[in-house]
């Protein structure tokens, strides 16, 4: 299941969804609003979707993570909107029979999440200025 | 050329750099990629067309794909999730 909140996300009610009988492994990922970027203090994210194709992507990459590591079940749901420092921008569970398949799936789907998913994010710095994260890199390799 | 009916959206720096999150217009674009570069010169989007994908009907397609009269066309910035 991959999906889309405007809400902070709660890990403890998240987790509890997830039990499975067969389970023997429950691998958690979180990732957080971070600090600082390049020497900059970060202040806030301000997270963006295209929700219909997010969500069918976002889809797609727990149905292969759940082919390629045979994992029982597997969650994904991120945020958007603007998330101040610490807080959960994305939350990935994995439950499994056993731990290697599930520390390896959460792995795919983070990164799989990252270059695939059309989420954009904003970083909101201490100066008052921000930047799209990824936008300036692309747009001076091809001028 | 006939012209067709599109509606676009934009998301992200694209937005900022259309001043909107989405519009209807028509065009005789028969392609998504004429139909940015189109765009592309009208508003001086920053990004080149290289560095984008591209949605129609909320599904990735080629840029090559053609367009239809009631498409909906999202051109995609480099993502950046998690």
């Amino acid at each position: 299941m991959f999906s889309i909140s405007s809400k902070r996300l709660k890990d403890a009610a998240l987790k509890k969804a997830m039990s499975n009988p067969r389970a023997g492994a429950m691998v958690c990922f979180e990732g957080w609003v971070r600090g600082h970027h390049q020497k900059k203090k970060v202040i806030a994210l301000e997270y963006e979707c295209f929700e219909k194709l997010a969500v069918k992507e976002g889809r797609k990459i727990i149905t292969e993570a759940r082919e390629r590591f045979g994992i029982l079940e597997a969650r994904c749901v991120h945020r958007v909107g603007r998330l101040k420092v610490g807080e959960t921008a994305v939350w990935i569970g994995i439950v499994a029979e056993h731990l290697h398949a599930a520390f390896r799936a959460c792995e795919y789907i983070i990164s799989q999440v990252k270059i695939r998913v059309p989420i954009w994010k904003k970083e909101c710095y201490s100066t008052g200025d921000s930047g799209w994260v990824n936008f300036r890199i692309h747009s001076e390799k091809d001028g | 050329m006939q012209a067709k009916e599109v509606h676009i959206q934009y998301y992200a720096v694209l937005r900022e750099e259309r001043g909107c999150g989405a519009e209807v217009l028509r065009t005789t674009a028969r392609t998504a990629s004429q139909l940015y570069e189109e765009l592309k010169d009208e508003h001086d989007f920053s990004m080149p067309r290289e560095c984008l994908r591209v949605a129609i009907n909320n599904e990735f397609q080629d840029w090559e794909a053609g367009l239809k009269d009631g498409d909906t066309v999202v051109f995609i910035p480099p993502v950046a999730g998690g």
